[in-house]
């Protein structure tokens, strides 16, 4: 919070000083003083909320209300009413339930992996290593790399004529694989960029939240005859239940956005991910639609289309769950 | 970001804030330099202490600021200052000029616009921007004629100056044509597939027969098919403005040459302007590729020393334009007529000349052919080959074929998503341009 912020609070709320006494209207200064105190969460959140309509809540709604037009970016001014045939025309659009499918099937290569790779390599930085700290910043190294460098390198890597990874499969004696071009092997080589980026974090949150789970629950366990797996299934990951829905979240919602790594994988595709649009994200369409075509109503549309995917998809999540997702 | 706001009425303001709002939250993120600081008297004085402060908008390495010619112009009129702003991808950088030109903000005072973008720009952003047909400085009769048809207006306004264009020609390697029983002296190869596209087939053909290891005859379909449809007329679009490209018999005859090519194996495989492609440069993995005037120095850069003295340069079977640009004046700007000026200086034929002598981007003025420095000009990578005759010749061959507003765009699709399927993948032809097809249908909202 900025000092002008803190300036402000301060401003609306002078906190009760030796506030002139024994004038009369006490009890009106009484209940002033409780609708200050009341109000005083309000205020100190009051920045955020402020904020969060500014950049957050206009941007939501002028983008619903822009999905309601044919607008081009040519001539953002002239408007012409189209209702929902922005959304009504995605239900018969190969081009967005292609994305559909390849945002759904690149988010399970990547997350799936990338959380299990997480939990194990948490499990092995929680014991007593040699330079565990080396492990751990490196284990974070990934992630705080910029995605455009760490893409670019993915993206020789994995070359079709001159790679690492063909050069590799060459020695095993394998046929070089087009990685830009085959409709699997181009989403399992974005999907392992995603992997590669973010294990490493989520694995910090794993290492994190088994850092708080009681030394002496293991001991019982232990005591008890439970052997290693035993105490990593029954306890380890029962204490970690929190760290899986918040990875578990987080990793979702990334996988509906993705974005970067497949726009950067092929220098040459942009974001038509891929000459057949193999690896194309809803993001990527998306982007397509609004800065490459041009039609921002279109975008506009596939913008909500993609938070309505996530809400049905939480929404669906509670159900299975029953009880709803733990906070 | 810069923006010049300070004297624009209120709505428009807002207007701007939220477009560029909506920029920065769909798009990528502007990187220009900030404007200097509007002084008192409106006019900018920045470090140079010059009242007058000029920016330039340009994509790419686009070679004026490289060239010299703004310190040029900077000591001819000790009272302007030039600063220019980049942008690295041409595909960033023309939704952010739209952006910017439909807000009103945000512009520089001349702005560069790619051949495939101008006929948009000038459909949809006239009363924008400036006219620059009469502008001090400005004569028609030195420009080629097609160059300046394709930024004027349908009332005869004309928006955009020429700065490059893209003549073609075939660039070759000596030794890899030597090695597969063919001839390397320039004139004897071009004569090997004047006049017919479908003769440099053929020469793919003999070449092939007798081709080195590991060498194919070209480097890629969508770059066969680029050049073919570079000389056509109409192309994309016909003279009445209607998009012809899924009936005119010259793009698909073009497309069924390129899926030739790749039928036959005579291509390398790659995909232009990617890693892989660069690589193909460095280790000599093709013998011949459709070259405009501005691809020489991407091969120089790309081939490296050990390309040295083995690339030649012929003409191409036909005449044909791949690329080039214009400059274009923003009406917002706040020293319109200055940057008519200098806009008009920079693509007047002398400075198109300089450009070409020191940047290899071949002039649209075609009074700069006569001039010594494109004459005479020979480039030492490629042989010595006489550069400014071929490619002047080219460019005279060049037919005035309309322009489209979604040119660049359809280009594009027909090559990165119809033609590279054929030629990497192996996808048939008839599928793959009906796949291009609704992509096009798709980008265009038809």
């Amino acid at each position: 919070m900025s000092s002008g912020t803190a300036e402000l609070v301060a401003r609306a709320l002078p906190l009760t000083g030796p506030g002139a006494p024994g004038r009369p209207g006490a009890a009106r200064r009484e209940r002033l003083g409780r609708l200050r105190s009341r109000a005083a969460p309000y205020v100190l959140i009051a920045p955020f909320f402020l904020l969060f309509g500014a950049f957050g809540l206009f941007p939501l709604a002028a983008t619903a209300w822009t999905s309601l037009f044919r607008v081009e970016l040519t001539a953002p001014e002239a408007r012409e009413w189209v209702g929902a045939h922005n959304y009504a025309r995605l239900l018969t659009d190969e081009f967005f339930w292609n994305a559909l499918a390849n945002t759904v099937l690149i988010g399970v290569l990547a997350t799936v992996p990338q959380l299990l790779l997480a939990l194990g390599a948490a499990h092995l930085l929680d014991a007593r290593l040699r330079g565990r700290l080396f492990f751990r910043v490196a284990a974070l190294a990934p992630y705080a790399t910029s995605v455009a460098a760490a893409t670019l390198v993915f993206a020789l890597f994995y070359g079709r004529d001159q790679g690492m990874v063909n050069w590799a499969v060459g020695l095993v004696g394998l046929d070089p694989v087009d990685w830009q071009n085959g409709p699997w092997a181009s989403k399992c080589a974005v999907a392992s960029i995603v992997i590669w980026r973010w294990t490493g974090y989520n694995a910090l949150i794993y290492l994190a939240a088994m850092q708080t789970i009681p030394p002496e629950l293991y001991e019982a366990a232990a005591l008890d005859g439970a052997s290693r797996w035993r105490r990593f299934w029954h306890v380890t990951l029962p204490g970690l239940r929190p760290a899986l829905a918040f990875t578990g979240l987080v990793s979702v919602i990334g996988a509906v956005q993705l974005f970067g790594e497949p726009l950067l994988f092929s220098s040459g595709a942009g974001a038509s991910g891929g000459a057949d649009h193999q690896y194309q994200t809803l993001g990527l369409y998306l982007y397509e639609q609004g800065w490459v075509n041009l039609h921002l109503g279109r975008a506009a549309a596939i913008a909500w289309a993609m938070l309505l995917l996530l809400v049905v998809l939480f929404g669906v999540v509670r159900l299975v769950r029953g009880k709803g997702v733990r906070r | 970001m810069g923006w010049r706001t300070a004297t624009r009425p209120r709505g428009r303001r807002r207007r701007a804030l939220a477009l560029l709002l909506a920029a920065a939250l769909l798009g990528g993120c502007a990187t220009d330099p900030p404007v200097p600081p509007a002084a008192g008297s409106g006019e900018a004085v920045d470090g140079s202490g010059r009242p007058v402060t000029l920016t330039v908008g340009v994509y790419g390495t686009f070679g004026l600021k490289e060239a010299g010619l703004y310190d040029t112009y900077m000591r001819l009129h000790p009272d302007v200052a030039i600063r220019q702003t980049s942008l690295a991808r041409a595909d960033v950088y023309y939704p952010q000029l739209l952006t910017h030109l439909t807000a009103g903000a945000g512009l520089a005072d001349i702005q560069a616009v790619e051949v495939g973008n101008i006929a948009e720009v000038v459909d949809t952003q006239a009363d924008r921007l400036a006219d620059l047909a009469h502008a001090p400085g400005v004569r028609e009769d030195d420009f080629l004629p097609w160059k300046w048809a394709q930024a004027r207006t349908a009332d005869g306004r004309v928006l955009g100056l020429g700065t490059d264009i893209g003549p073609l020609a075939v660039c070759y390697r000596k030794d890899h044509f030597a090695a597969a029983g063919l001839p390397t002296d320039r004139e004897e190869v071009g004569r090997l597939w004047a006049g017919d596209w479908r003769a440099y087939l053929e020469t793919g053909r003999r070449f092939a027969a007798r081709a080195p290891e590991g060498v194919a005859f070209t480097d890629s379909a969508s770059g066969v098919m680029a050049a073919v449809i570079s000389g056509a007329n109409p192309r994309y679009y016909d003279a009445e403005g209607r998009l012809v490209v899924a009936d005119n018999p010259a793009v698909r005859a073009a497309w069924d040459l390129g899926a030739e090519f790749a039928e036959h194996g005579l291509t390398a495989r790659l995909q232009q302007f990617t890693p892989d492609w660069d690589q193909g440069f460095a280790h000599g993995r093709f013998a011949s590729i459709a070259c405009p005037a501005w691809m020489l120095g991407y091969i120089q850069d790309k081939g490296g020393p050990a390309g040295q003295g083995k690339w030649e340069i012929a003409e191409a079977p036909r005449p044909g334009n791949w690329g080039g640009s214009f400059l274009v004046v923003p009406a917002a700007g706040r020293h319109v007529e200055e940057a008519a000026a200098l806009a008009a200086w920079l693509t007047a034929p002398e400075q198109q000349a300089v450009l070409f002598e020191r940047r290899g981007s071949f002039p649209s003025a075609e009074a700069a052919f006569g001039l010594p420095q494109v004459r005479e000009a020979r480039h030492p990578y490629f042989g010595d080959a006489p550069v400014g005759r071929i490619y002047s010749a080219a460019a005279m061959g060049v037919p005035v074929a309309p322009v489209g507003p979604k040119d660049g765009l359809v280009n594009q699709i027909l090559s990165d998503t119809g033609m590279l399927q054929v030629d990497q993948t192996g996808r048939s032809p008839e599928s793959a341009w009906r796949a291009a097809m609704k992509a096009i249908d798709n980008a265009l909202d038809r």
